[in-house]
């Protein structure tokens, strides 16, 4: 076992108390060259908990969990991890510090067998070779666990569907000792039904003690599992509240743009009558 | 082949997937094409080409499949990791030149030079892969750049030492008996004598066999391959892999570079020209998708191995060697359509 894994394990067996503060965020920004692309968001991602980031295409949501995941680095304010201050230098240094994301594309190689990418960059070995009898058994326990029934874990990942590898992914960033774990768009390319089920496993995995940091344009889909929600708008954040101060309504109103979309509509009947 | 009964072990039942044939599960092997097509073309050899049906026919082929063969494990490996190396075939007259040279020129022990080219043919494989990743190009051009290179400076360093375009003088250093036997020697297999370097290959394939499916270096190959950033995002060290892909093809080139100089005493400075895209070629019959992430070394042995047989069968069946070409290009279509087609069923059909 190498000392990753080692760490891994160890951080498994002890999530702290829900409700501890994993991530906190303080006045965030990162500019490319002269351009802005985040502004003085602020925020905390606590155990146990789900904070939902929404923003529309554009909005900041990339370069914000590419901060939190090490792919970038901040050129403004504070990020705290355990209370540390702390800028990552690469996805390698999050990811030991607990910190998974899970990406759209979701990191999987579709050609490879779903255990293969399960364990892939983190394989078990038995002297030089892979321990392949152990990763697969693992492969099943751990997908079982988060109630995902699959057919047969040598199967290439790219032969299932989208809420299905989506899940495969989930469970590999909890397996592999995730206390925090970023989910980019999780449900943006899925059908209602699929949605569901990942949503439930966003639930599972919160239960389970993590931190979740849940990144999405649809409010319906944040809404019921959300703890908090941070808004960001053309860069910067126009709300971040727990969910007992903001009602459904508002953060409904919030992220369709409430006055843009009552001008569109405006617009769009104004157009029907006139033609 | 085995993959073809033997049966996978029984899961436990489940609805919602129709049992597997063996066939159907035989079908997504990369190797599946390069077996049927190694079967139909010794078959078709068999019956046109009399010599064939002997020991010593059998040992010509695998003595022409095994040069190939050793450079096909290496680029294939090199295409399951997402690249091309276009430099592989002058790499071997590098090698083989600058063993001879050196040792030659400096009056050293035969296995100097041996030992100096394997540096220097390490060197050029990083130095491809160094190259790669730094200036973001497509192997493809890269590669095409270091083939030049080498190409020029094989003929130009060679004329400028010896005065002709021949590397001689090897053959009478210290040592060079050793050499001839450890990669020129004949071994009597059954009364058939046959060459040391169809060992030299069937243990590469051996070694490069385990090393893609039961390491974790095999499991990164596959993942830079197939999907280069979700590899990097799982923390595989893509640079590391890539580099290290161009090195084991460098060593491939070396390894026949040796094969070749210990045979003769003498390297032509014009050596392995145009032998790359045979190796690419030999690849992809076995089974490697051109665009990475897909393949195995098995089948490119048999890709090697449909080469030989089709070197040595067209001139055995008498007839023009002509022919030779038009078959090469017809298997590559041939293999490149059954590789889409294997590609999709296992990829699921998503486009």
């Amino acid at each position: 076992m190498s000392a990753r894994q080692a760490a891994q394990a160890a951080r498994r067996t002890e999530l702290p108390p829900p409700g501890t503060v994993l991530v906190e965020l303080d006045g965030i920004g990162k500019r490319y060259g002269n351009v802005l692309a985040l502004a003085d968001v602020s925020t905390v991602v606590r155990a146990g908990e789900v904070t939902c980031v929404l923003g529309d295409n554009g909005a900041g949501k990339s370069t914000f969990i590419k901060i939190i995941a090490g792919a970038h680095q901040h050129t403004d304010g504070v990020l705290r991890v355990d209370g540390e201050d702390t800028t990552f230098t690469s996805p390698r240094e999050a990811l030991d510090r607990g910190i998974a994301t899970v990406y759209q594309d979701l990191a999987v190689v579709d050609l490879m067998p779903i255990w293969r990418n399960f364990f892939l960059g983190s394989e078990l070995r038995r002297g030089p070779f892979l321990d392949s009898a152990r990763m697969k058994r693992t492969t099943r326990e751990e997908l079982a666990r988060m109630g995902i029934d699959l057919r047969d874990v040598d199967q290439p990942i790219g032969t299932l569907s989208g809420g299905e590898r989506q899940c495969v992914a989930i469970a590999r960033a909890v397996h592999f000792g995730a206390r925090v774990l970023i989910l980019d768009e999780p449900t943006a390319a899925l059908g209602v039904k699929q949605s569901g089920v990942v949503l439930r496993y966003i639930a599972a995995a919160r239960d389970r003690g993590l931190g979740v940091v849940f990144i999405t344009h649809n409010p319906h889909h944040a809404y019921p599992v959300g703890d908090r929600f941070v808004v960001l708008k053309r860069g910067r954040s126009v709300c971040d509240a727990p969910k007992a101060e903001l009602p459904r309504d508002e953060l409904v109103g919030l992220m369709a743009g409430g006055a843009e979309l009552s001008a569109l509509e405006h617009e769009l009947s104004a157009d029907r009558t006139a033609s | 082949m085995a993959t073809l009964t033997t049966a996978a072990p029984a899961p436990p039942a489940d609805e919602r997937l129709a049992s597997t044939s063996p066939l159907r599960k035989a079908l997504t092997r990369p190797e599946l094409g390069a077996a049927v097509g190694a079967i139909a073309v010794l078959a078709f050899f068999l019956v046109f080409a009399p010599s064939f049906r002997t020991g010593a026919g059998v040992a010509n082929v695998l003595d022409a499949a095994s040069l190939l063969g050793i450079m096909a494990v290496g680029v294939a490996l090199l295409m399951i990791g997402g690249e091309f190396d276009l430099s592989a075939g002058v790499q071997t007259a590098t090698s083989a030149l600058f063993a001879t040279l050196v040792a030659y020129q400096l009056t050293l022990n035969a296995w100097a030079g041996v030992g100096l080219a394997l540096v220097l043919s390490l060197l050029i494989g990083a130095l491809n892969g160094v190259l790669l990743l730094r200036t973001r190009l497509p192997s493809f051009i890269v590669t095409l750049g270091t083939f030049f290179v080498l190409q020029g400076l094989n003929l130009a360093v060679t004329k400028l030492v010896t005065g002709t375009v021949l590397a001689t003088g090897v053959s009478g250093l210290d040592g060079w008996g050793s050499v001839r036997a450890v990669f020129a020697s004949s071994l009597s297999l059954g009364g058939v004598s046959v060459r040391i370097s169809v060992l030299w290959w069937l243990l590469l394939v051996v070694v490069a066999t385990v090393v893609l499916t039961r390491t974790r270096a095999g499991n990164w190959i596959f993942a830079v391959g197939g999907a280069r950033s979700a590899a990097r995002q799982v923390g595989v060290p893509v640079a590391r892999v890539k580099i290290g892909l161009f090195m084991a093809v460098s060593l491939c080139g070396w390894l026949v570079g040796m094969i070749t100089m210990a045979r003769s005493g003498s390297v032509q400075a014009n050596l392995g020209i145009g032998l790359e895209f045979e190796y690419i070629i030999a690849a992809v019959i076995g089974g490697c998708l051109l665009t990475g992430g897909y393949g195995s070394a098995v089948g490119a042995a048999l890709g090697a191995l449909i080469f030989g047989m089709t070197k040595q069968g067209i001139p055995a069946a008498q007839w023009d060697n002509d022919w030779y070409k038009l078959f090469l290009g017809v298997m590559l279509l041939g293999a490149t359509v059954l590789n889409d087609l294997v590609r999709r069923r296992v990829s699921g059909d998503r486009e």
